[in-house]
C-alpha cells in the first residue's frame, strides 16, 4: 500500500518550491488525504483516530496541569485542590485529564480487541501489533505514574505495591525497589521522578505512535473480511471518507468523554484518593483504577509472590507472541465459526478479571480468579494454536468488493469515484 | 591514503584510529551511564536519617505504637503473656518462614517489627485475623504474635529492624 504512486499535485508557486525542497506537504497529502483505505471499514476502525485525539488531549491538558501542581509531598495534594478551586477553569482542565485517561484505556481496549477480532496481528502486521503493545505498555506506565501525583492514599499506596512487585524477583529485588524509591519507602524522590517520568513518557508514546502509523501505512490496514486489498475498487481515498468517517466517530466519543467529566466526573476515580497520603495507614481496600483491574486480578490469584507478578507481566506479554500463536491462516473472526466463540469467552474471561480486582482477596473470588487466569492464558498457548488445525473455516470472499457488493455487483457502478485514479483492473 | 593502503597489506592507520575511537567510546559511554543510574539511589540527606529514639514507658500490656522510621512504620508491641506462649508454642514445621520467637525479640515482652507486609508493602493491621497477630487488608496475608507470616501471598515474616534499648523505657531503632 505504500508503494500506491503520490497523487499530490503542487498547487500554488510555494508549494511547487517547498515539494522541491521539503515534501512535506507531499508525504500529509499521501498519508492522509490521498491514502487508499478499505472501503469495507466499520466504526471499529476509527479508533486509532480517537486515541491519537486522547494522546493530543492529554498532552494540552498535563502541559497545563504542570503549570500549576508541585511536585512535593508536602505541597503535592494541596496544590491539586488549588488548581480544582482557585487557577481559571483549573476544574475543568484536572477533569478533562483524570477522565480522558479513562477515556484513552476504554479507546485502547476496543481498538485492542478489534485487532483480536479482526486477526489485525497476522503475517504482515506483525510489526505493527507489536508497537502497539509497546504502545500499550508506555501508556500503562503514564497512568499509573500520573495517578500517583495528587499524592492521596490511593496513590501513595498504589504506587508501594506496585513498585514492590519488583521485590519480588530473586537478589536484586529489594535493590531494584531502593532504587526506583530513591528511599526506604515511597517519599518525595519518589514523587519527584514520577513526576518527571509522567511528563516524559507521553511524548515517548507519540514516537511509538508515529513508527505505529509508519508501519500501518506500510502494510495497509485491516478491514472485516481479513482478504487483502487486490485491486482499485477495494478501496477509498483517505479523505474524505476515512476523515469524515473519523470525525463523526469522535464527536460521539467526545460526548461520552464531556458526560463524564461534566456530570460525573469523579465516577471512575476512587474517592480515597481525595485523602492525603498517609504512609501509617493503609486504606482498607486498595484497589487500581479500573483499567488495570484485570491484571490485578491475574496477579493476586496466584499464591506465590514471584508467580504472581511474572503471571501479571505475562499476561501482556504474552500479547507480543499472538502473531505466531495463532496459527490460523484465515484472519478475520467473520470467517471463523469457533474462533468467533473462543473470542467472546476470552472477552468475557477479561471483564469477569476486572470484577474480580475489584473485589477483596478473599473467599469465592479467589477460587474464580484461579479459573479465569487459567483460561486466559490457555487461550493463548493452548485454544489459538489448535484451532488453526481444527477449525473449519468459512469461504472467503475474493476481494473486499465482492463482499460488499456480492459476486453480481462486481462492475464499477458501484465504485466510489475518488478510487477511480487509475484505470479499474477488474477481478 | 592510496600508499598508506597499498603499503600495509589492509591494516592502516584509519582502523587503528576506528578501533581505538570505538573502544574509548564504549568505555566512556558506559561510565557516563552510572551517574545516571546512580543518582536514583537514595541521597545523602535520605541516608541520614539512620535512627530514631522513642519512649516506650507510657506503652502497657496488650498495647501496640506506631512510629516513622525511614518514612516506614515500626510496630512496638508489648506482648501479653498468652501472646508470648502463642508465639513460643508455634511449630516450626507449621511456618513457611520457619524462625524461632526467640531470635525475633531482645525481651520477650517487647516486639519491635518494620510494619510493611512482605508480600508488597501495604501496613497490616494489629489485632487481627486468626492469629490474633496482623492481617494485611490489601491481599490477605496472616502474622502470627510474633510477625511471622501464617497465611500467604506473603512469604516472608515481618522483619526485624535493628535496634537497642538504652534503657528500661528507652528504645532506640535504627
Amino acid at each position: 500500500m505504500s508503494g500506491h504512486a503520490s497523487t499530490y499535485q503542487p498547487k500554488t508557486g510555494f508549494e511547487r518550491w517547498l515539494d522541491k525542497r521539503l515534501p512535506l506537504p507531499r508525504m500529509m497529502y499521501d498519508q492522509f488525504v490521498g491514502f487508499p483505505v478499505p472501503r469495507n471499514l466499520n466504526y471499529f476502525w476509527t479508533f486509532g483516530g480517537i486515541l491519537t485525539l486522547c494522546l493530543g488531549a492529554q498532552i494540552l491538558t498535563g502541559i497545563v496541569l504542570a503549570m500549576h501542581y508541585t511536585p512535593h509531598v508536602d505541597l503535592a495534594f494541596n496544590s491539586v485542590e488549588h488548581i480544582m478551586r482557585d487557577v481559571n477553569y483549573g476544574w475543568m482542565i484536572r477533569y478533562l485529564h483524570t477522565n480522558g485517561a479513562s477515556m484513552f484505556f476504554i479507546a485502547v481496549y476496543i481498538h485492542i480487541f478489534r485487532g483480536l477480532y479482526y486477526g489485525s496481528y497476522k503475517e504482515p502486521r506483525e510489526v505493527l501489533w507489536i508497537l502497539g503493545v509497546i504502545i500499550f505498555l508506555l501508556m500503562m506506565a503514564t497512568a499509573f505514574m500520573g495517578y500517583v501525583l495528587p499524592w492521596g492514599q490511593m496513590s501513595f499506596w498504589g504506587a508501594t505495591v506496585i513498585t514492590n512487585l519488583f521485590s519480588a524477583l530473586p537478589l536484586v529485588g529489594e535493590s531494584i525497589v531502593t532504587w526506583l524509591w530513591g528511599g526506604f519507602a515511597v517519599d518525595n524522590p519518589t514523587l519527584n521522578r514520577f513526576f518527571s517520568l509522567h511528563f516524559l513518557l507521553p511524548f515517548m508514546i507519540a514516537g511509538v505512535v508515529a513508527l505505529h502509523l509508519w508501519a500501518l501505512h506500510v502494510t495497509g490496514q485491516n478491514n472485516p473480511t481479513g482478504v487483502e486489498v487486490k485491486q482499485n475498487s477495494d478501496v477509498v481515498p483517505f479523505t474524505p471518507y476515512a476523515t469524515v468517517k473519523d470525525g463523526f466517530a469522535m464527536v460521539v466519543f467526545l460526548i461520552l468523554f464531556f458526560w463524564f467529566v461534566f456530570f460525573n466526573p469523579n465516577y471512575l476515580g476512587h474517592p480515597d484518593n481525595y485523602i492525603p497520603a498517609n504512609p501509617l495507614v493503609t486504606p482498607a481496600h486498595i484497589v487500581p483504577e479500573w483499567y488495570f483491574l484485570p491484571f490485578y486480578a491475574i496477579l493476586r490469584a496466584i499464591p506465590d509472590k514471584l508467580g504472581g507478578v511474572l503471571a501479571m507481566f505475562g499476561s501482556i506479554a504474552v500479547l507480543f507472541l499472538l502473531p505466531w500463536l495463532d496459527t490460523s491462516k484465515v484472519r478475520s473472526a467473520r470467517y471463523r465459526p469457533l474462533y468467533r466463540q473462543f473470542f467472546w469467552i476470552f472477552a468475557v474471561v477479561c471483564v469477569i478479571l476486572g470484577y474480580l480486582g475489584s473485589k477483596p482477596p478473599e473467599g469465592l473470588y479467589v477460587v474464580a480468579g484461579r479459573i479465569c487466569t487459567v483460561y486466559y492464558f490457555m487461550h493463548f498457548f493452548v485454544i489459538l494454536p489448535l484451532l488453526g488445525f481444527v477449525e473449519k473455516t468459512k469461504p472467503l470472499p475474493m476481494s473486499i468488493t465482492e463482499s460488499v457488493l456480492g459476486a453480481g455487483g462486481m462492475g464499477g457502478s458501484g465504485t466510489p469515484a475518488g478510487a477511480t485514479a487509475m484505470p479499474e483492473r477488474k477481478g | 591514503m592510496v600508499e598508506t593502503m597499498s603499503a600495509h597489506s589492509g591494516t592502516t592507520r584509519r582502523d587503528f584510529i576506528y578501533l581505538a575511537t570505538g573502544a574509548a567510546a564504549a568505555v566512556g559511554g558506559a561510565g557516563a551511564v552510572w551517574p545516571f543510574i546512580a543518582q536514583m539511589n537514595p541521597d545523602a540527606s535520605t541516608l541520614a536519617l539512620a535512627s530514631v529514639e522513642v519512649n516506650i514507658a507510657s506503652v502497657k500490656q496488650g498495647q501496640m505504637i506506631t512510629v516513622l522510621w525511614r518514612g516506614k512504620p515500626v510496630f512496638i508491641r508489648r506482648r501479653t503473656e498468652a501472646e508470648i506462649k502463642a508465639a513460643t508454642d508455634a511449630k516450626l514445621a507449621d511456618l513457611s518462614d520457619p524462625e524461632t520467637d526467640q531470635k525475633r525479640v531482645q525481651k520477650p515482652e517487647w516486639l519491635i517489627l518494620i510494619g510493611v507486609c512482605t508480600h508488597l508493602g501495604c501496613v497490616p493491621l494489629g489485632y487481627q485475623g486468626a492469629y490474633n497477630g496482623w492481617f494485611c487488608p490489601c491481599h490477605g496475608s496472616l502474622y502470627d504474635t510474633s510477625g511471622r507470616v501464617r497465611k500467604g501471598p506473603a512469604q516472608k515474616n515481618l522483619e526485624v529492624p535493628a535496634y537497642t534499648f538504652a534503657s528500661d523505657s528507652l528504645v532506640r531503632i535504627g
